[in-house]
């Protein structure tokens, strides 16, 4: 058996808890800690740069239990603060494994700390919201003095830290789709390649750059924080609307949302798991859907839309479509990666509005 | 209004008999059906024959037909009840075969009875093979390579096109009897051949073995919108090739990415809408190559199974109860989550933990099985346990079976793998067996690496690295004192599930001083919750399990709490009857005012409903596991006398203060047999003579005192564990060997050498009568029936047929077994519950035994008179007195007029075809039924046909009787010529009828040891064989397996000939067939056997 590293998590409000370090080797790391659900996907998780700034909780005690693959790699690295688990597998099972989720994080730099009781933390996290917190080797008092100070999410911008620094191009489809990266999943990347030609643009592109790449239609993707950091972003689409059809995922959602006028709320602890039940109020069926977001869109509060999703769990709203403009968003996942494929028809009703937008493409 | 308002009356039917395959788990599902449905404000129309169920108590239904599970018996309850719909996805394979036949015959159509839940067409798609194999194929989702064959030329075909080995499953069966693997032609010739028969659509599906894949399982939920969710993934442990049911299985999916669990729940949503399964649940099986991660499905259930009941349990998510409110026209969104109470029933449950399940078997009971597990379900019972992680969950999984076993070996039960090589160790892991799991922790604790095991056993690497840390953590335990452990050290032993006796005993402590100095430590335990969200909403349903980590989360209670100790797994001889006995004492002591507070930890039951009790905690029942939640929840008492003996173990242990009902002397003296002795004697009850002995030459001092037969047991025991009737010296011998061998293991907790063997003499054709009664602190004692049994004395009474009012038995020798028990209550000052078995000979009434608990028999007894002795019971352990009962209406009249109830035992030969079907002292049956009507002929009619043995109505009745049993035979055999049936006899038999003027038809030729002919003519074999016997009688005479008789009982069984063992129960079958064939088949629903006041239009 390996040497273990003792060491501790400290919230923002004082609450610690003893575990063990795992993964890269840092003497203090922080961020805001939130909580996923979900029983399977964490490599998915872990590598989603909405969780940049953020030290991820999961509340299924066995993590790494299969491994990690570079298919399941969502982004160019990892951008969270660190894990916080139960126990990570000390062996790994699955033929698509082509390494172990240990050796992973320590080669992106991702520190870990496991032995936690993780249920505790969430519980905490549940009624007092998502906090800042710091773990690692350092002396409590260091910890303390992390937690203290880290910022958190809200009022920080961490787009610019995740966003592609150059553009490029994916898929050869028919349509021509501009994507802001705003932190985005490459299995969005993979979705909307099916049906476009996507060109990949930084967060700060502003909208002339935008429509000198001749769109079909624009994407705004997930990313972390609050989204009243991204004003470029918002001042951007802001030009585009009405201009081109525009499809927004979570941070992407609540940047349509902003630009058309809404308002934006930090939520308490947020959704972050693959379980959570959205109701298609056109249709009434209900999506399990795969979320990642700590703000939210009030419902309400975005003039000339219809909203066209609500969470069942706490009404949250979760998706909208503009009355007279060809734009709509979900602040949920379509692509899943991980959690349920049930929302993947959103990517074909962004085809859809191109094509009625511009006539057929061909 | 989503609520479908255009029917008002619902018919559920049940599953019936406790069978391996189908038991309490729908009991479970058909409980929560009817509570919804009633609350709902349906009529509820039950059928079950199952009355041990808490389905059939008179108040969960508005109608509740205690009938036969026959396509008949189910059309004149329609007729008589004319309900608008019926829901036949709640009570296992039995409901759906029955709702087919109901649908195929036109019953349905022409009453006009609409089929909810499911439709004709999804059932037929789902359980035809060759139709699943289509559909699957036509939305694109691969199944094993396979044909569908209707003889044996077909299947011979078949064969030659996939190649061997390959797997043989029958259609249209349940727990997949008669599935069996074939590697070699001549393998496949015989085991098709099985198949074949047990189908009964004689149809069959060959598929390409795939043994060694790794299989999941995904609960999935589907309401009339289409919206679908999936409740849980199941892991199995054991790689394809184990049926499901006999594998050790663990949720949620430990294996799988995302990628591969998605791709397999859009598989599991495509297969459940092509077959149209409309609203409700099903589970979808899946074997995945691991090598390549290629995905297959094997079957899935277009209904609420044995995995929805596990998965209920795994998650907090009621399957059963949301299928139910799915059926009558509400969507998930429409239905709250119960634990959390705001979120909606439209989400997929997310876990914080992980969930072991593990088989329980009883082929120590079952003489002549292989033990070898395979694609046919064999196991009883199941314990389900809660960890946060798998060791830990799979230790207390392991200690949950009761068998002796207090976790991954580290424990005295080890030492039996010790002297066997690793060769050999490694060679057994190849063979699935029980054993299995523990030769593999022996040869880890050798050295033997990992991959290694994984080759022989093909159980998943990162499964086997579980236990692996399990194992490394007890070397490292080995090294250390009970001084030397560091609090870290403690908790991380107690993390990794090691019970204080795995502690005690790699500590070489005791298990009292282990517990202290835990304590002392600070290592307590810690209560997690149950909640179907992984903490993210706060749950207001108290469903705990134990761990060991910071914090905990029971919330103090608001009123005194009671504390139930459930019954732990299904077993022979403890089953279903327990849990009916610990759910009505959780309902009586909630009346009460109590906060009721049940420990169990079998996920089949009942019990273990997060809704049955305020409290519920998902735990083993050790002493260590009980002591931990009576520190946590410090109840008022508990109780400890109706969970069988499971609890009654712990009871001497608990403090005394807090054990409710007859103090834990009395139920020592009852057992002490010197002491009961001398007890009786003081009463002056009489007693079969009788002595104790440890070794041999103690027990045949005493057959020598007493003379044979005599009878044999081990004392504290349920079921006649290893309990046999001997006739001479050598006989005793080996019985006395057998015993010792047994206690050897330390298998069944109650057993071992430090508690000698009882020895009684043996009362031939003796009457057996068993006696249900209560006594309260006050000294006051209501008797609650008694019971006669159909078969003799000396056929353990879990086995016999028994009847209430008692058919035989004068009112003076009533009289005097009243006065017995009442006498007996009182000497042992009970305060509870009191079953008294007598023996009654010639007039002459003894006792045999007492037991101040409840017994097998309580919900019975209940459901023939009308009086909840369990409640009854509780509610008197807790303090109350029968009169204050009575004035509260708790206690009233037992009915013992207008009807007769007759219990009969279903037993499981048709699973172990090799094991002789000989009713004896051995209990082996796994469920009851229960027929009623008018008169004892028609009721106990009733019962075989519900025992699924049937009884002719024509044909030729093969006899074989025993010397001693002649005279008795004689008479029946009188009456069946009466009836017109034909009799077939051996020499010996047809000898004796001939000369008594009982024309016997045909002689059969004697068999040789060998088998072979001895004689000229049609050997008893052929003739059962050829088809033209429709009943056998065959008492036994010699025993063991080179007898004529064996070779007879053998040929019933493959044939399916109902074969009656006693002569007994031959002349019970005589009068029964004489009332049944004269009189026309009537139901009534037991509100109205019970003066409820049915209100049946």
């Amino acid at each position: 058996m390996s040497q273990i590293r003792e060491g501790a998590l400290v919230l923002s409000d004082g609450a610690t808890f003893e575990g063990e370090l795992i993964g890269a080797e840092v003497d203090v790391t922080s961020g805001e800690v939130v909580f996923n659900t979900v029983l399977s996907g964490y490599q998915e998780v872990i590598t989603d740069p909405s969780y940049a700034g953020q030290i991820i909780n999961f509340t299924y005690p066995h993590i790494g239990n299969y491994g990690v693959s570079n298919a399941d790699v969502e982004a160019r690295r990892p951008f969270c603060r660190g894990i916080v688990v139960r126990d990570l597998a000390r062996r790994r099972s699955n033929w698509r494994s082509e390494g172990d989720l240990e050796s992973y994080l320590m080669a992106e730099g991702i520190p870990g700390i496991a032995g936690i009781d993780t249920r505790r933390l969430t519980r905490h996290v549940r009624e007092n919201g998502a906090m800042p917190a710091a773990f690692g080797s350092a002396s409590l008092d260091l910890l303390v003095e992390a937690a203290a100070s880290e910022p958190g999410t809200e009022g920080v911008d961490l787009v610019s830290s995740v966003t592609t620094p150059q553009i490029y191009e994916v898929g050869q489809g028919n349509f021509r789709v501009v994507a802001y990266d705003l932190g985005i999943k490459k299995s969005i990347v993979d979705q909307l390649s099916e049906i476009a030609t996507v060109f990949v643009v930084p967060a700060h592109t502003s909208s002339e750059e935008v429509l000198e790449l001749g769109p079909h239609g624009v994407f705004l993707s997930n990313g972390p924080g609050d989204p009243m950091m991204a004003g470029q972003v918002v001042t951007a689409i802001g030009a585009l609307l009405g201009k081109v059809p525009v499809f927004g995922i979570c941070l992407g959602h609540q940047i349509l949302s902003l630009a058309l006028g809404g308002k934006s709320y930090k939520m308490k602890f947020g959704h972050h798991g693959g379980n959570v039940p959205v109701q298609n109020l056109d249709t009434g069926k209900i999506e399990i859907t795969s979320q990642n977001h700590n703000f939210a869109i009030e419902s309400g509060s975005v003039p000339g839309v219809t909203e066209t999703h609500v969470c069942l769990n706490d009404e949250t709203l979760e998706g909208l479509r503009c009355n007279e403009i060809p734009a709509f968003s979900v602040q949920y996942h379509p692509e899943a990666s991980p959690g349920p494929h049930d929302s993947r028809y959103l990517f074909q009703q962004f085809a859809d509005l191109m094509t009625s937008f511009h006539g057929s493409i061909s | 209004m989503p609520r479908r308002d255009d029917i008002e009356s619902i018919l559920i039917i049940g599953s019936g008999p406790i069978v391996i395959g189908q038991a309490c788990e729908f009991d479970y599902s058909g409980t929560q059906a009817c509570r919804v449905l009633k609350e709902e404000g349906y009529r509820v129309i039950l059928a079950n024959s199952n009355p041990a169920t808490i389905m059939t108590d008179p108040e969960f239904a508005d109608a509740t037909y205690i009938e036969p599970l026959e396509a008949d018996v189910l059309t004149a309850i329609i007729d008589r009840e004319r309900p608008d719909a019926i829901l036949p996805t709640l009570g296992g394979q039995t409901a759906l075969n029955l709702a087919i036949e109901l649908v195929e015959s036109g019953v349905l159509d022409e009453y006009g009875v609409e089929m909810i839940g499911a439709s004709g067409d999804a059932i037929a798609t789902a359980e035809d093979r060759d139709l699943f194999r289509q559909a699957m194929e036509e939305i694109g989702l691969k199944c094993a390579q396979s044909g569908i064959a209707h003889t044996m030329d077909e299947a011979l075909g078949v064969v030659e096109e996939i190649g061997l080995p390959v797997i043989i499953r029958p259609a249209y069966i349940l727990g997949g009897k008669g599935t069996a693997f074939a590697h070699t032609t001549a393998e496949f010739e015989r085991v098709a051949a099985l198949g074949l028969d047990a189908s009964p659509i004689s149809e069959i599906l060959i598929e390409k073995s795939i043994k060694g894949w790794k299989e999941f399982e995904l609960e999935v939920m589907r309401d009339h919108a289409d919206n679908c969710v999936v409740i849980c993934s199941i892991e199995n442990v054991d790689a394809m090739g184990v049926h499901t049911g006999d594998s050790i299985t663990v949720a949620p999916a430990q294996t799988l990415s995302d990628v591969e669990y998605q791709e397999m729940r859009n598989a599991a949503f495509a297969c459940i809408r092509r077959v149209g399964v409309e609203t409700g649940g099903s589970n979808v099986q899946f074997a995945v190559n691991p090598d390549t991660g290629e995905q297959i499905v094997i079957e899935m259930n277009p209904r609420v199974s044995r995995s929805s009941a596990l998965a209920s349990k795994a998650t907090g998510f009621p399957i059963a109860k949301i299928a139910a409110r799915l059926a009558v026209g509400y969507r998930l969104d429409e239905i709250t989550n119960d634990i959390t109470k705001k979120t909606p029933a439209s989400f997929e449950p997310t876990i914080d933990y992980v969930v072991t399940k593990i088989p329980r078997w009883a082929f120590e009971k079952l003489p002549g099985a292989s033990g070898i597990l395979g694609p046919q379900m064999q196991s009883v019972g199941e314990a389900m346990s809660i960890g946060r992680t798998f060791p830990e969950s799979l230790q207390k999984g392991i200690r949950s079976l009761e068998q002796g076993r207090m976790g991954l070996n580290a424990d005295p039960g080890e030492g039996q793998y010790q002297q066997e090589a690793d060769t050999d160790l490694l060679t057994s892991i190849a063979v699935p067996t029980a054993e299995r799991l523990f030769q593999i922790g022996e040869l880890m604790r050798r050295g033997v690496p990992v991959d290694q095991i994984h080759r022989a056993c093909d159980i998943d690497d990162w499964f086997l690295d579980q236990m692996l840390m399990i194992v490394e953590e007890r070397l490292h335990l080995e090294t250390a004192t009970l001084s030397s452990l560091t609090r870290m050290e403690w908790r991380r032993a107690k993390q990794l599930g090691f019970s204080d006796g795995q502690l005690a005993y790699l500590l070489k402590e005791k298990e009292a001083n282990v517990r202290l100095r835990r304590l002392e430590e600070g290592v307590v335990t810690t209560f997690k919750t149950v909640d179907t969200c992984a903490a993210e909403f706060d749950a207001l349903t108290p469903y705990h399990y134990s761990t060991y980590e910071d914090e905990d989360e029971i919330r103090p209670g608001v009123r005194p709490r009671m504390m139930i100790l459930g019954s732990g797994p299904n077993r022979i001889g403890q089953g279903i009857e327990f849990d009916y006995c610990c759910v009505h004492a959780s309902f009586a002591l909630e009346e009460a005012g109590y906060e009721t507070i049940m420990v169990n930890c079998n996920p089949e039951t009942v019990s273990t409903d997060y809704d049955t009790s305020d409290r519920l905690y998902f735990e083993p029942l050790t002493l260590e596991d009980v002591l931990n939640i009576i520190d946590a929840e410090d109840p008022v008492g508990v109780i400890v006398s109706l969970g069988g003996q499971t609890p009654l173990k712990l009871a001497s242990e608990l403090p005394p203060e807090l054990v409710c009902g007859t103090a834990p002397e009395s139920i020592d003296l009852a057992e002490d047999r010197e002491r009961w002795n001398s007890l009786c004697a003081q009463l002056e009850i009489p007693q079969p003579p009788g002595g104790t002995a440890v070794t041999f030459e103690e027990a045949a001092r005493i057959c020598e005192r007493i003379g044979f037969p005599a009878l044999v047991r081990p004392s504290y025991v349920l079921g006649g564990r290893a309990m046999t009737i001997v006739y001479d010296l050598q006989e005793l011998e080996e019985a006395m060997k057998e015993l010792t061998a047994f206690a050897g293991l330390g298998r069944e907790g109650g057993l071992s050498a430090d508690r000698p063997v009882l020895i009684d003499r043996f009362l031939e054709d003796a009457i057996e009568v068993d006696v249900d009664s209560i006594r309260d602190q006050t000294g006051e004692f209501v008797l609650g029936g008694i019971l006669e049994h159909v078969e003799e004395a000396g056929v353990h009474s879990g086995d016999s047929a028994c009847a209430i009012p008692p058919p035989n038995l004068s009112q003076d020798t009533q009289d005097v077994i009243v006065e017995y028990a009442r006498q007996l209550a009182e000497r042992l000052e009970v305060v509870g519950l009191l079953n008294v078995q007598f023996a009654v000979k010639q007039g002459q009434v003894f006792v045999i035994e007492a037991n101040p608990r409840a017994s097998r028999t309580v919900p019975f007894v209940a459901k023939a008179t009308g009086v909840q002795l369990a409640k009854v019971a509780a509610r008197v352990m807790a303090g109350e007195t029968l009169e204050e009962l009575r004035e509260l209406g708790a206690l009233p009249e037992p009915i013992r007029e207008g009807h007769v109830a007759v219990k009969e035992a279903v037993l499981p030969f048709q699973r172990f075809p090799d094991v002789d079907t000989v009713l004896g002292p051995e209990m082996r049956s796994t469920g009851e039924v229960m027929g009623i009507d008018k008169t004892f002929g028609l009721a106990f009619a009733k019962s075989q046909i519900a025992a699924g043995e049937g009884l002719p109505t024509g044909g030729t009745i093969f006899f074989s009787l025993a010397d001693r049993d002649k005279e008795q035979g004689l008479e029946a055999a009188k009456g069946f010529v009466a009836l017109g049936f034909v009799l077939a006899a051996t020499a010996g038999t047809a000898e004796f009828l001939n000369s008594n003027g009982v024309h016997v038809e045909t002689v059969v030729a004697k068999l040789s040891e060998e088998g072979r002919e001895i004689s000229a003519g049609v050997d008893a074999v052929e003739l059962i064989g050829a088809g033209q016997v429709k009943l056998v009688i065959n008492t036994p005479r010699g025993r063991g397996p080179r007898s004529d008789g064996y070779r007879i009982r053998f040929a019933s069984t493959a044939h399916k000939v109902p074969c009656l063992t006693t002569v007994a129960a031959a002349r019970a079958a005589a009068v029964g067939l004489e009332e049944w064939m004269s009189n026309p088949l009537t139901v009534r629903p037991l509100q109205e056997f019970l003066g409820l006041g049915s209100s049946a239009e």
